[in-house]
């Protein structure tokens, strides 16, 4: 498996997209940073376009490497490979290099400007953690995707479509559903609702450890007030992982039994 | 060396294998034929462990292969489409596939067979179709397996490389090689094939010498003794 880590890493860091993604990071912190001066703040927008972006970029890359890979993915089927580690092997390489990007991106010019002697590190900190965490989430969501359609225009349409449903329409919904209920007690079905979307979790998570929770939304408010900040904290970080083994499992279930 | 017992293999309504048996036990070049949709390349797929029967045993070396995967070790295959990762260079791929088993391998003698040499140092993603093909050919046969699996091996080859490709095929055979190749060019079967072996609804229909098939069939040449077939079977 570490063999295929190794390759697909390399093949794909010194591909044109990842180095665009690391640009895009990189210009959007310097930007940030150097107009703004002011690290909190920063951070607040870069969660902002952390939890909308990652996921997108994850899901788009997943089905993308995985359907342009598939001859190659063919060529590795035939030699003496299990398929697990063929595919987790492609999986965390593109995973990894993603987050590679991400965090080197944003870790130049946020170390540039001197964030680990700052009191905003730990956000900054769990900021990374939770984009890589959603980059792992979404690229695994994405070679489920590809694992189960052949059709590469409906994998793509499907990915795009669950991107838009978690990061979007899930919301609004969600807000409907609030109004909507509004005489009835549902702040349990809120803290659940919440739990089912990544995104929306990522964002309760750092919105908790900012402090901000009151300004930033009713679940964040909920949250804070249900668990209180670590406890909060530590349990949306596990449901997160657990948006990461889920779908790990299910790639290795489905590449077992599928005929290729 | 290859037992395949009566397998079968559905694709949602369609049955592309039919309770197929084939028996493979000698060395030489063994040519599977047979229209399009005909089961040829499930049938590949399937003793490679790449499309799991529905039904049946396959054994090679005496090994029941089904959902196992260190018995490929012992195999050589080509596949059809020859598409690598962009962005590596010829001679990393050469090293990756290398890297996955632990045996002796040759691929010097046989870049210097195609004349790769200069093309090393680039990436995949800039070869031309044919160039590509020679790499496949490269990862192929540098492992001096004892069974290969050959996919359509002349796709995009030059005249020069086919010479090379038919050469090697034949020295592997005259070193006790087991040889299967599925191909469309009728004029590379005559003149390479010991045995075809016919595939028509999923089953075995014909397994003989070339010879056998146009005295069965009373035609000159191959393409004609392929059409009687299909004509006689209403295909």
């Amino acid at each position: 498996m570490f063999k295929i880590i190794r390759y697909s890493f390399f093949d794909l860091v010194r591909s044109r997209w990842s180095i665009v993604y690391f640009g895009f990071y990189f210009l959007l912190g310097m930007a940030l940073l150097f107009l703004n001066n002011d690290a909190s703040k920063a951070i607040i927008t870069m969660m902002n376009v952390i939890v909308v972006l990652t996921p997108l970029i994850g899901i788009l890359f997943g089905v993308m490497y995985f359907y342009n890979s598939k001859e190659f993915t063919e060529l590795l089927l035939a030699q003496p490979l299990k398929r697990s580690s063929i595919f987790i092997g492609q999986y965390l390489g593109l995973a990894i290099s993603l987050s590679l990007s991400l965090i080197l991106g944003l870790g130049i010019p946020f170390a540039l400007y001197g964030i680990f002697a700052s009191e905003s590190v730990t956000s900054f900190i769990l900021l990374l953690t939770v984009g890589t965490l959603l980059g792992f989430i979404f690229v695994a969501l994405a070679f489920n995707i590809g694992l189960a359609n052949p059709n590469k225009i409906k994998g793509f349409g499907m990915a795009i479509l669950l991107w838009l449903f978690l990061a979007v329409v899930y919301d609004g919904l969600f807000l409907i559903s609030l109004v909507m209920f509004d005489d009835y007690p549902i702040d349990k079905f809120s803290l659940i609702a919440s739990m089912f979307n990544p995104i929306d979790l990522s964002r309760i998570l750092i919105i908790l450890k900012l402090d901000i929770s009151v300004l930033l939304g009713y679940t964040g408010a909920l949250f804070q007030h249900f668990f209180g900040t670590s406890f909060g904290m530590i349990s949306s970080l596990g449901v997160l992982l657990l948006w990461c083994v889920i779908p790990i499992r299910l790639i290795l279930h489905q590449a077992k039994n599928k005929d290729f | 060396m290859i037992h395949i017992e009566s397998i079968s293999k559905s694709f949602g309504k369609l049955k592309v294998l039919n309770q197929l048996n084939l028996s493979i036990d000698r060395e030489g070049i063994f040519v599977i034929l047979g229209p399009n949709g005909s089961g040829k390349t499930t049938l590949i797929k399937s003793l490679l462990g790449m499309v799991i029967p529905d039904g049946g045993d396959i054994r090679i070396f005496g090994e029941a292969i089904i959902k196992q995967w260190k018995y490929r070790e012992k195999i050589d295959y080509l596949p059809q489409i020859a598409n690598f990762p962009a962005n590596l260079k010829v001679s990393e791929m050469i090293e990756l596939i290398k890297d996955l088993r632990d045996v002796d391998t040759r691929e010097q003698d046989l870049i210097q067979l195609f004349g790769l040499s200069p093309y090393l140092n680039k990436k995949l993603g800039q070869l031309s179709g044919g160039t590509k093909q020679k790499v496949n050919l490269v990862l192929t046969f540098m492992f001096d397996s004892q069974l290969i699996i050959l996919d359509e091996p002349t796709s995009g080859l030059d005249p020069i490389a086919m010479l090379h490709l038919k050469d090697l095929i034949r020295k592997e055979k005259a070193r006790g090689k087991t040889i299967l190749i599925t191909t469309h060019i009728m004029d590379f079967v005559e003149e390479m094939a010991d045995q075809i072996v016919f595939l028509l609804d999923g089953k075995i229909y014909f397994k003989g010498s070339v010879k056998e098939v146009l005295e069965k069939t009373k035609q000159a040449d191959l393409e004609h003794a392929i059409a009687q077939i299909l004509k006689e079977e209403n295909v």
